[in-house]
């Protein structure tokens, strides 16, 4: 779950770490009234969990309440990087002398906490990894010891001297946080150092593990402050993992890695996914009607591919849940199903039987692919 | 000839009372694995199918002589199951158990560098070695036995693409789904190094997808290390970059982690890359003698 900023900079102010100070806005009003109780000047910043807002015109300095409530109107009409935009963040605006960089990240390829540090700040990290990797400080942390005092001073080392105990501070609590609330990344882009020297954290990106939220019941309401289509949240509710495309050929299958394959096969086959949609191992009948209602529910889907290989997931049940849901939804288009694995004769012959006329069958996850493309792009003429 | 399970095994289910820790272990058993106990605490003295149930692990080593563990435990308590049966001596850990939080994990990894239990998972369908022995839920008649070795990311597409092989006649000698968690217990390099060394096979898949950059460290290991052909196949080509694709660890972030890179690390390596399952397997038929 990758959390705003503004989410992020609350679990700052539960661990200390210094930010502006910062009021949520959802309204042009808001936004103005906020930057009257900030002193006449303000930071205005879309609230978006993706990068690239400076460059992209989501984050503006304002001197008066009036440029505060246009520039939240522009943001909040006409959203961000066609992401829906529904609060920004009025913020203090800090006199700044530097810009740094910092984060801790769970680094899959080693299994452990990685952190880095950089005296240059506002820069994208991947680029600069790339062209100047000696300008970042690393230093990975074995999650079973944690953080060191060593760990933290060749971190700030990279810093001007004046910088580096208000930075370290800044570090010691972060990695607290990222370890305590099952975060898997912190990043601080820019950490600035103000004229007065303190280090504050500008810009607050949080990811939280999902798979922990159980630990952490109070972030978990964090979630309800996305906006989130309705269809994607109903898929949601019945455990299925779906996930908007833009083609014209339903897409359910189970397992990830077999989902993303037939994804990529329907693509050679000459047509496009309309979504990703995974039902998960030991998919129920309930959850195979759910699916095709929820795939089925985008108007630009034309044909419909059901690729099943069983092993926890049982042929029976899936075909079973299909003819499910032909009673439960007006299905307008053709629905190509291919099974395989765990008890698929079963569900063939449960299929064949109801002999419907929307159903075609496919031997293999080729011929399904080929044969739903068809249908796609021959229904689109 | 086999990798990691086989002839040797000894296996001990850690949730052997849970629905599908007992639905897959008796699944197990029935085709051949010998399954020596289960493992749920306060469940001892009572026996699934006439498989005994302990209460530790340690137990089950003990009396039982386990030397490898499938772990169905549910995921706020499984890796806590795999330190435990890690401490307990076993050699072989399969975790079969999805959404443990990667943090548990990170503890697990680092705790188990430099020890001897090897990990498989978690979030994966275990391993099998056709004929011989099956620890996890990868449906035993999909699979033939012969000589060529599997690992794979994903779940279904061990089953998709060995199904493919089997249909043309290609046997394997043993299947590895290694989960597709970002933290997690043996990879390609591990898999392919045991492979490699295995006199029963003959030629080695790897069945990579999106996200993180596991593919890339094979293919740098596989220009060094491995004389077996490799084919080779990506997962998601068509993902968008910043979507999450079921998988933990299947998400394109900025320019890393595309199946593109990936294909042609792979390629530069050697490496035959098929652009379908069914491509898969077409290289394979044509690579083997």
């Amino acid at each position: 779950m990758d959390l705003y900023e503004h989410q992020g900079k609350e679990l700052f102010a539960r661990y200390e770490i210094p930010a502006p100070r910062g009021i949520v806005a959802t309204s042009a009003d808001e936004a103005a009234q906020a930057t009257r109780e900030l002193g006449g000047r303000s930071v205005v910043k879309v609230q978006v969990a993706i990068g690239g807002r400076g460059k992209g015109g989501g984050v503006v300095v304002v001197d008066s309440p009036e440029r505060a409530a246009a520039e939240a109107d522009r943001m909040l009409g006409a959203g961000f990087k066609d992401m829906p935009v529904t609060r920004v963040l009025v913020e203090q605006a800090l006199p700044i002398a530097r810009e740094f960089y910092t984060s801790f990240l769970l680094d899959r390829s080693t299994g452990r906490y990685l952190g880095m540090m950089t005296a240059e700040g506002g820069v994208d990290i991947e680029e600069l990894a790339r062209t100047r990797p000696d300008a970042i400080r690393r230093v990975h942390v074995d999650p079973n010891l944690g953080l060191r005092t060593y760990h933290v001073r060749e971190l700030v080392s990279v810093l001007p001297p004046d910088a580096r105990e208000g930075a370290g501070d800044v570090l010691r609590k972060a990695f607290r946080l990222l370890t305590e609330l099952d975060a898997t990344l912190v990043e601080i882009n820019p950490l600035v150092q103000l004229e007065d020297g303190s280090v504050v954290a500008l810009d607050a990106k949080v990811t939280i593990d999902d798979n922990a939220l159980f630990r952490h019941p109070d972030l978990e309401s964090l979630r309800s402050a996305f906006p989130i289509d309705p269809v994607e949240a109903r898929a949601r509710e019945k455990g299925l993992q779906y996930v908007k495309l833009d083609g014209e050929v339903g897409i359910i299958g189970n397992g990830a890695g077999l989902v993303m394959s037939t994804l990529d096969v329907v693509a050679q086959a000459g047509a496009r996914a309309a979504n990703f949609l995974d039902v998960g191992g030991g998919a129920s009948a309930d959850q195979m009607a759910t699916s095709l209602e929820v795939v089925l529910s985008d108007p630009a889907v034309r044909s419909v591919l059901i690729n099943i290989f069983g092993g926890i997931t049982r042929g029976d049940l899936v075909a079973e849940g299909i003819l499910g849901a032909l009673d439960r939804v007006e299905v307008r288009v053709p629905i190509v199903v291919r099974l395989d694995g765990t008890n698929a004769e079963e569900g063939r012959r449960i299929l064949a039987e109801a002999n419907h006329p929307r159903i075609v069958t496919a031997d293999t996850m080729l011929d399904g692919a080929k044969r739903a493309a068809e249908l796609a792009t021959g229904a689109a003429v | 000839m086999s990798v990691l399970v086989g002839e040797q095994t000894r296996l001990v289910v850690q949730g052997i009372t849970g629905n599908e820790g007992t639905f897959h272990t008796l699944r197990n058993a029935d085709y051949g694995t010998k399954v020596v106990a289960g493992v749920t605490p306060g469940k001892a003295g009572q026996d699934v199918d006439g498989i005994p149930v302990l209460d530790t692990v340690a137990d089950a080593v003990r009396t039982t002589g386990a030397n490898t563990s499938m772990i169905f435990v549910p995921a706020r308590f499984a890796a806590e199951a795999i330190l435990e049966a890690a401490d307990a001596g076993v050699e072989l850990v399969v975790a079969i158990t999805e959404g443990i939080p990667v943090r548990d994990m990170a503890e697990v990894h680092a705790y188990l560098e430099g020890r001897d239990t090897v990990l498989v998972g978690p979030n994966c369908p275990g391993v099998i070695s056709p004929g011989v022995a099956n620890v996890g839920i990868i449906p035993g008649e999909i699979c033939a036995a012969g000589r060529v070795g599997l690992v794979s990311r994903s779940g279904t597409l061990v089953y998709q693409i060995v199904h493919e092989l089997t249909q043309r006649g290609i046997g394997q000698s043993t299947c590895i789904g290694m989960g597709g968690d970002p933290v997690h217990g043996i990879g390609f390099i591990d898999a392919l190094e045991r492979f490699e060394d295995d006199p029963g096979t003959e030629l080695v898949v790897m069945v990579g997808e999106i996200g993180g950059d596991d593919e890339e460290r094979a293919a740098a290991f596989i220009s060094e290390h491995v004389a077996k052909p490799v084919v080779g196949y990506i997962a998601g080509f068509t993902a968008p970059p910043g979507k999450r694709m079921g998988h933990a660890g299947a998400i394109v972030t900025g320019s890393s982690g595309t199946a593109q890179a990936k294909a042609e690390a792979l390629e530069r390596a050697g490496v035959k890359v098929g652009r379908t399952p069914t491509e898969v397997a077409e290289l394979v038929q044509a690579a083997l003698p």
